[in-house]
C-alpha cells in the first residue's frame, strides 16, 4: 500500500517536470504555431547557466540561476526568433526542419565550448534528502520543482489575465488579424512571448539540474513529451497544459509501478494516441470568430 | 538536356574508381600485415564523439601511453609503433565501417578498440571476414570467443560471479536487478538469476531503465518496497547520475540497502560525485589503489602525460595491457603476421598493474584476479576482498564449478 501512496508523489513530481518543460511551448507552439524544435537547447540552455553560476554561487546555484537563465534562455529565444523564425512564418514544416538544425548547433556547440561529457549541478544540502510522511516519502529536491511550475504557473496566469502585455497576447492568440487592425504591434507581441516561452524553458533546465546529469543531449530527452503536453492539452491553453502534464505523469508513474519504465512509455504513448483519435484537438479549444 | 542527364549519371562515374580501390585494398592487405621497413601501423579505434566519449577517450590515452613508452624500449621487432586513431563516433554501424578502413587502407597489423557489446559485436564479422585482429579491453557479458578478437577485460566468471560470491559470503540473500535495457545488463542478470537459484537466493525484482532516462525514481520507489539485502546495479551512462541521486533523495544509503555496480570505475566516480557514491561497492579487476610494481609506475606515468588530476580505471588499464600482451606475442611469433601472432600469444605471460596477466590461448581471453571495491570519500576504490589468484577465463561458464549455468550458452 505504501508502494502505491508513494507513487502519488512521484507521479506529481514527473507532473511538475513535464509542466515546466512544456509552458514556454503553449506559447511559442500554442501562439504562434511554430513548431520549435529548439526548445529543447533552451532548458539546456538554462541549465548550463546553472552550471556556470555554480562557480560564483556555489551550492545556491539552483536559485540564484532562476532569474538567470530566464533571461538568458530568453534572449536566445529572441535572437532565433528575429534572425530566423520570423521570415519562416506560415510555413511549418521548413520552422520544423530549421529549428531542428538550430538544436544541432547548438548541441554542438556545447560539445565544443564546455564539455563533450555530462556535467553536474550540486544541490545545496537543504535539497537533498527526504522528508517522511505518514510511511510516503517526499524528496526535497521534488517539492522545490513542484513548487517552481506551481510559481511559474500562477505567474503565467497573472500575465495573461491580468496585465495589460497579457491582454494582447491573448488578443493576437485568439485573431492576429483582427488584433492587428485594433492597432496591437503583432511582430512585437511575438518578440515577447518567445522571450517568455524560451525563458521558461531556461526555468524548467534549472529545475533538471536537480533530476540528473546536465549533458548536451538534456533538451532532446525532453522536446518529445513537452510536444505530447501541448498537444494533449489543446493549444495554448494554459489550463489544459496544467491537466495533460499532471495526467501523464501520474500515468506514466502508475503504469510503471505496475510493469516497468520501458513498458510505460509504450502504454502512455498509445494512451495518447488513442485519446488524440478521440479528441484531435486536445483537451481544450480556444475559441475564437477567426474564420480559418 | 544534356547537362541534366549528366549531372545524374556523375556519380555513376566514380563508382569503377571505388571498386578498383577496394580490390586493391583487400589485395594487398595480406601482403605485409601492417609492418614496413621501419615502422608498424596499429589501429586504436574508439569513440571520441557522442556519448561514449567520455569513457572511450580515457582508453585511447591508456593505449597511446603504452604505445609511447615500447617504442622508448626501441618498439617491436626493432620497429617503431605508428598509432592510427579513429572515431567510432558512439554510432555502431561507423565501427564496422572505421575497422575496415584501418584493416584496407591504412593496413594495420592489428586494432585496438571498442567499449559496448554492440560496438564489438558490429564489429566482430569484420575482422573475421578479414582475418584481421581486434583487441577488446573492456569488461562484458562473455558468452563469446571469436577467433580474431583478443579480449582483456573480464568475462563474467571474473567479474559478476566473484561479486556474488562475495556477497553470498556476506550472508546477502535477497538480491534486486537493476540495468540499462540493452544486451549487457540483461544477459548479465540472466547469468544472475541463474546463480541465484542455484545457491539459495532470491531475486525480488528486475527492473530496467531506458539508456540515457533519468526518471529513476520509481524504480526507487520499488527497491523501497522490495526491501533487498544489495542491489546489483549495471546500469550504464547518465542514468547511473539520476539512480545514485535518487536513492539518496530517498534516504537509502549504503547503510540500509547496499549497491553493487559493475560499470562504475574511478571515472564514472569522478563525474558523479564521489559524495553520492562513497560507502557503495564495485567489482573489477583493477583499482589505481592496487599495490603492484608495475601499477605505481602506470599510474606515475599516465599521470605525467595527461595531467596530475586524471585518475586510472579498469579499461583503461586492460586497454593499456592489450597493447603491451600484442607486442610480446610480436616480439615471440617474430613477425606481425596475424596467424602466428595469434599461435604465439597463448601461454604469454606480463607483470602488468594489475598484477600477473596471462593469456589463455584457446579462449583468447585472460586470467584475471577478481577483486570487489568500496567507494571512498574521496572517489577512490579500495579493494576489500579479491580472489587471490588470477581466474581462468570461462566466457561460456562451462566449467565444473559453474553447475547452474548450463543451458544458459544455448
Amino acid at each position: 500500500m505504501n508502494g502505491f501512496l508513494n507513487q502519488l508523489p512521484i507521479g506529481l513530481s514527473i507532473g511538475a517536470v513535464l509542466l515546466l518543460a512544456a509552458l514556454g511551448l503553449t506559447f511559442t507552439f500554442g501562439q504562434m504555431g511554430v513548431i520549435n524544435m529548439a526548445h529543447g537547447e533552451f532548458i539546456m540552455v538554462g541549465a548550463y547557466t546553472t552550471y556556470m553560476l555554480q562557480s560564483w554561487a556555489g551550492h545556491n546555484a539552483v536559485i540564484a540561476a532562476l532569474p538567470v537563465a530566464f533571461v538568458v534562455a530568453g534572449l536566445f529565444g529572441v535572437i532565433l526568433e528575429r534572425t530566423l523564425i520570423r521570415r519562416f512564418y506560415g510555413r511549418p514544416l521548413d520552422t520544423l526542419l530549421l529549428t531542428w538544425g538550430v538544436s544541432l548547433i547548438l548541441q554542438q556547440l556545447v560539445r565544443d565550448l564546455i564539455d563533450n561529457r555530462g556535467v553536474q549541478v550540486v544541490a545545496p544540502d537543504w535539497l537533498i534528502g527526504g522528508a517522511d510522511l505518514g510511511g510516503i516519502r517526499i524528496p526535497y529536491n521534488r517539492v522545490y520543482i513542484f513548487c517552481l511550475a506551481a510559481v511559474c504557473l500562477v505567474g503565467i496566469w497573472f500575465y495573461m489575465s491580468r496585465t495589460p502585455a497579457g491582454r494582447r497576447m491573448r488578443a493576437v492568440m485568439q485573431n492576429r488579424e483582427l488584433a492587428a487592425c485594433s492597432a496591437v504591434r503583432t511582430d512585437r507581441v511575438d518578440q515577447i512571448t518567445f522571450f517568455i516561452g524560451s525563458g521558461l524553458a531556461g526555468v524548467a533546465g534549472v529545475a533538471l539540474t536537480l533530476v540528473g546529469t546536465v549533458s548536451p543531449t538534456l533538451g532532446t530527452k525532453y522536446i518529445v513529451d513537452a510536444f505530447l503536453v501541448v498537444v494533449v492539452g489543446g493549444l495554448g491553453q494554459l489550463r489544459g497544459a496544467l491537466i495533460a502534464a499532471f495526467a501523464l505523469g501520474l500515468l506514466n508513474s502508475y503504469v510503471e509501478f505496475w510493469s516497468n519504465a520501458s513498458l510505460a512509455k509504450v502504454i502512455v504513448f498509445v494512451a495518447i494516441v488513442a485519446f488524440l483519435q478521440a479528441r484531435p484537438q486536445g483537451m481544450f479549444v480556444l475559441r475564437s470568430r477567426a474564420l480559418t | 538536356m544534356f547537362g541534366k542527364s549528366w549531372r545524374r549519371l556523375a556519380p555513376l562515374a566514380v563508382l569503377p574508381a571505388l571498386l578498383l580501390a577496394a580490390c586493391g585494398g583487400s589485395g594487398d592487405s595480406s601482403s605485409d600485415g601492417g609492418s614496413s621497413s621501419d615502422t608498424i601501423k596499429v589501429g586504436l579505434l574508439h569513440s571520441l564523439s557522442g556519448t561514449m566519449a567520455i569513457s572511450e577517450v580515457t582508453v585511447r590515452d591508456s593505449e597511446l601511453l603504452a604505445i609511447e613508452q615500447i617504442n622508448a624500449k626501441g618498439g617491436v621487432l626493432g620497429k617503431k609503433l605508428v598509432p592510427v586513431v579513429e572515431d567510432g563516433a558512439s554510432d555502431w554501424p561507423t565501427f564496422a565501417e572505421k575497422a575496415q578502413k584501418l584493416i584496407s587502407q591504412d593496413k594495420v597489423a592489428t586494432v585496438f578498440g571498442g567499449w559496448t557489446s554492440a560496438s564489438r559485436k558490429a564489429m566482430l564479422p569484420v575482422f573475421e571476414r578479414n582475418k584481421s585482429l581486434l583487441w577488446y579491453p573492456v569488461q562484458y557479458e562473455g558468452l563469446e570467443q571469436s577467433p580474431y578478437i583478443f579480449y582483456t577485460g573480464a568475462t563474467t566468471n571474473q567479474q559478476i560471479v566473484p561479486a556474488l560470491d562475495y556477497l553470498k559470503e556476506q550472508g546477502k540473500k535477497k538480491i534486486f536487478l537493476v540495468g540499462s535495457d540493452y544486451v549487457f545488463p540483461r544477459t548479465a542478470n540472466k547469468i544472475i538469476k541463474a546463480y541465484a537459484g542455484a545457491n539459495g537466493m532470491d531475486v525480488l525484482g528486475e527492473e530496467y531503465l531506458p539508456l540515457g532516462s533519468t526518471e529513476v525514481s520509481t524504480i526507487v520507489n520499488k527497491i523501497q518496497q522490495a526491501k533487498p539485502d544489495f542491489v546489483f546495479n549495471t546500469l550504464n551512462g547518465d542514468s547511473n547520475v539520476a539512480f545514485f541521486k535518487q536513492l539518496k533523495s530517498a534516504g537509502i544509503g549504503p547503510d540500509q540497502i547496499p549497491t553493487m555496480s559493475v560499470s562504475i570505475a574511478e571515472e564514472e566516480v569522478k563525474a558523479i560525485g564521489a559524495e553520492y557514491l562513497s560507502g557503495q561497492y564495485v567489482a573489477w579487476n583493477y583499482y589505481q589503489t592496487t599495490d603492484t610494481p608495475a601499477n605505481t609506475e602506470f599510474v606515475k606515468a599516465f599521470k605525467a602525460k595527461y595531467g596530475s588530476d586524471k585518475v586510472t580505471s579498469d579499461p583503461m588499464e586492460a586497454g593499456y595491457n592489450a597493447v603491451n600482451l600484442w607486442a610480446a606475442a610480436v616480439a615471440k611469433a617474430g613477425t606481425t603476421e596475424v596467424e602466428a601472432v595469434k599461435k604465439a600469444a597463448g601461454g604469454i605471460s606480463l607483470d602488468l598493474p594489475e598484477g600477473k596477466v596471462t593469456i589463455d590461448g584457446p579462449t583468447q581471453h585472460v586470467y584475471k584476479t577478481a577483486r570487489i571495491g568500496l567507494i571512498g570519500a574521496d572517489g577512490q576504490i579500495k579493494s576489500i576482498w579479491d580472489s587471490g589468484s588470477p581466474i581462468k577465463p570461462d566466457p561460456y561458464l562451462k566449467g565444473a564449478e559453474y553447475p547452474w549455468a548450463k543451458g544458459l550458452s544455448s
